[in-house]
């Protein structure tokens, strides 16, 4: 416990790492054998339904619970086996656990006081301050609105510098607008102060609007890791590309290849992916392609290379969403896809029951060497595949109603 | 979600504005109708009388235990300088077996509200073990600890073999046997409301704690305690109230002696057996008003007034 130390402020974050981390409950594994690396300073996010087991680790990494096997370092010490009490780390709770005996100013100064630093007082005001609640510091936390009191969490945790910051979907509860808000003022303590932060979230695009670094857990595993840009673009897996924004995906098998592209034949079409965005390159693979990568064309296109065409299809849906539509196209033996088109153009859109071609340029679309969860008719709802497909059908009416 | 944090704040939170329906119905008040007219009846009407028989004088000449209406103070300053002694025992013993109770009852409504929580069916034994007694009548209880602690009984018997009391000592009758009488029998009113609070304790306060570098210790001291002060208080007010006016643990035929009367056996003894009433309604007076003092100044000094 040399730098690792809980009884100072940390002078910069710490590295984090996981090594063969595994947590059992009864009855059910949440974290099979996790190795996480996280650098000092960077702002990692956790990714994943619930359930994926994002909250175990992070609780692990609290020391709230014991893993099962493994070991967890913070700065290059070993920390498993101490106590949360003892560890440089600090979470900002998803039910914010404020004191509800204590005033807001009390409830900062809490983790101050318990190291007895001196100045505790002047700290928790300055944090306060850096929340912009420095005027409600005499109240109790009832009385503060719930973005105030997810303000006062923030602040409750930030002020004890930790090495490492754990966040548990602090903004899940907070409307947009504010999260948005706090988003950035999250970013900005960040960068300001230097620490180590671990994110905990459902929302991807929380995820990638603020992480440096991204991993998708599903089943107590990650899936894939990354830049948002990364996993956003050149998905790995079925569960990334469905989980992480929307995607067309096309299971077929692969016909051949070139030195640069592999040819898959879906339903009769032909479909090129370039060999780098593949992951497999022979037997099946799942070709997918973006939403918003699809152009809808309401006359026959010129076939061109560099590009594929399918069609012709119907479109079974269009809502309007000012800046885009979404299209639903029913295409005869590939089902409905999905176009997002921008409105750059006034005049005539694509009707419901018009027909249409729909294209994509070749080094746009990826391929996976997994089949997409395809959803159960009776498969348990807590299984973690259909929690991706709810939560994907959750993104699909959010996308809708918005 | 997120404002469930609140929701289990022990009572502190409901500062929230009260439904208007709560207000201004007329279907409140006829519901309070029933039980205001009880408290008429049964409890104002004969707190009147007993003030009214406090100030009593006796009859010139008249039989024993006559009594007319007067406006007699002097009662007051005879039953205070002739019962202090009393009075202060009653006191102090019903303060000893608050304290015993309290620090006897925490644990178990701790063990049974937190500890167990996990485990559905031995927190109810737990709990049906902590209410049996009720079962039976406290006299035949009460009865059952002077056979235990008689001067031919195991626990005397093994303190003298033991040498930890002197060959002549007795437990019977000594202020310990009182204190240990009313501990016993007030123990369940004091773990009981514990436990409620301690039940309904958000563990997310403590795992809180323990991540803001609070040991175990100062957890409990931070957290844990101050959460369940509402229990803590219904507990040491449920206790003391009747402890302090308790005749029969302190009475002779019991656990006490001449040495160890409290207020009540005074107050029984001139209800009953001297048929003194204006002295033993004097005592009453001044044992509720002692009690309403002390309690309002503990309740007002633990600054929980809202949560009870």
């Amino acid at each position: 416990m040399s730098d690792a130390s809980a009884k100072k402020f940390a002078e910069a974050g710490a590295d984090l790492s996981l090594v063969n981390v595994t947590k059992r409950f009864p009855g059910f594994t949440a974290i099979d054998d996790l190795s996480l690396e996280i650098p000092a300073g960077s702002f990692f996010a956790l990714l994943g339904p619930s359930g994926c087991g994002k909250t175990t680790t992070l609780r692990l990494v609290a020391g709230l619970e014991q893993p099962t096997e493994g070991q967890i370092l913070i700065g290059g010490s070993d920390v498993t086996a101490t106590k949360a009490y003892q560890r440089p780390v600090n979470t900002v709770f998803q039910s914010y656990a404020l004191f509800p005996h204590m005033s807001v100013l009390e409830n900062v100064m809490f983790g101050l006081k318990r190291r007895k630093i001196a100045n505790a007082e002047s700290l928790a005001r300055e944090a306060l301050q850096l929340v912009e609640l420095g005027h409600v510091a005499t109240r109790k936390p009832a009385q503060l609105s719930g973005g105030q009191q997810q303000r006062v969490a923030l602040a409750r945790a930030v002020v004890n510098r930790p090495a490492l910051l754990l966040l548990d979907e602090p903004l899940g509860a907070l409307d947009l607008k504010l999260r948005r808000q706090m988003q950035l003022e999250l970013k900005d303590i960040q960068s300001d102060v230097g620490l180590t932060f671990l994110h905990v979230t459902h929302d991807q695009e929380e995820a990638m609007t603020m992480a440096d670094t991204v991993a998708v857990m599903n089943q107590g595993r990650i899936e894939q890791m990354g830049p948002p840009e990364e996993l956003y673009e050149s998905p790995k897996t079925a569960f990334v590309a469905t989980f992480l924004g929307q995607s067309n995906l096309f299971p077929g098998e692969v016909k051949g290849s070139t030195s640069h592209t592999v040819t898959v034949a879906v339903a009769g079409y032909d479909m090129q992916v370039m060999l780098d965005r593949a992951v497999a390159h022979r037997g099946s693979i799942t070709v997918g392609v973006r939403p918003e990568k699809v152009a809808l064309h309401r006359d026959t296109p010129s076939t061109e290379s560099g590009r594929t065409i399918v069609g012709p299809g119907r479109v079974v849906d269009a809502s309007f969403s000012g800046v885009s539509t979404q299209y639903l196209v029913a295409i005869p033996g590939l089902g409905d896809v999905t176009v997002f088109a921008q409105n750059t153009s006034l005049g005539e859109h694509a009707k419901n029951g018009d027909e249409v071609f729909l294209s994509w340029q070749v080094d746009h679309a990826f391929g996976l060497a997994d089949a997409p969860p395809v959803p159960e008719r009776f498969s348990s709802d807590t299984d973690t595949a259909s929690v991706a497909v709810q939560e994907r059908e959750k993104l699909e009416t959010e996308l809708e109603e918005a | 979600m997120a404002f469930g944090a609140f929701q289990s704040t022990v009572a502190g939170g409901s500062q929230a504005a009260t439904p208007a329906v709560q207000k201004k119905s007329p279907v409140a008040l006829w519901l309070l109708l029933p039980g205001v007219l009880y408290l008429i009846l049964f409890f104002l009407t004969p707190l009147f009388s007993l003030v009214i028989t406090s100030f009593q004088a006796p009859v010139l000449g008249g039989f024993f235990g006559e009594f007319e209406t007067a406006f007699r103070w002097q009662n007051y300053v005879d039953v205070v300088s002739m019962y202090s002694s009393h009075i202060g025992r009653s006191f102090v013993y019903a303060s000893l077996a608050t304290i015993f109770a309290l620090l006897l009852g925490y644990p178990i409504a701790y063990v049974i509200g937190v500890k167990l929580r996990g485990y559905p069916l031995f927190q109810a034994l737990a709990l049906v073990l902590l209410i049996a007694p009720f079962f039976i009548s406290f006299l035949l209880r009460t009865l059952a600890w002077k056979q235990i602690f008689s001067d031919e009984g195991f626990v005397v018997g093994v303190l003298k073999g033991l040498q930890l009391i002197a060959p002549d000592a007795y437990l019977t009758g000594t202020p310990f046997s009182v204190v240990f009488g009313l501990t016993y029998i007030f123990l369940p009113f004091m773990a009981l409301p514990i436990y409620t609070t301690l039940e309904k304790l958000d563990m997310r306060y403590v795992e809180a704690g323990g991540d803001l570098y609070a040991n175990p210790i100062t957890v409990f001291r931070k957290i844990t305690f101050p959460l369940s002060l509402p229990g803590v208080i219904s507990g040491t007010l449920l206790t003391f109230i009747p402890a302090t006016g308790d005749y029969i643990n302190a009475s002779r035929d019991f656990l006490g002696s001449t040495d160890t009367a409290m207020m009540g056996n005074v107050i029984e003894a001139n209800f009953l057996v001297l048929q003194n009433f204006p002295a033993a309604a004097a005592l009453s007076l001044i044992l509720m008003m002692a009690i309403l003092i002390l309690v309002s100044a503990y309740v007002k000094r633990s600054g929980t007034d809202e949560l009870l």
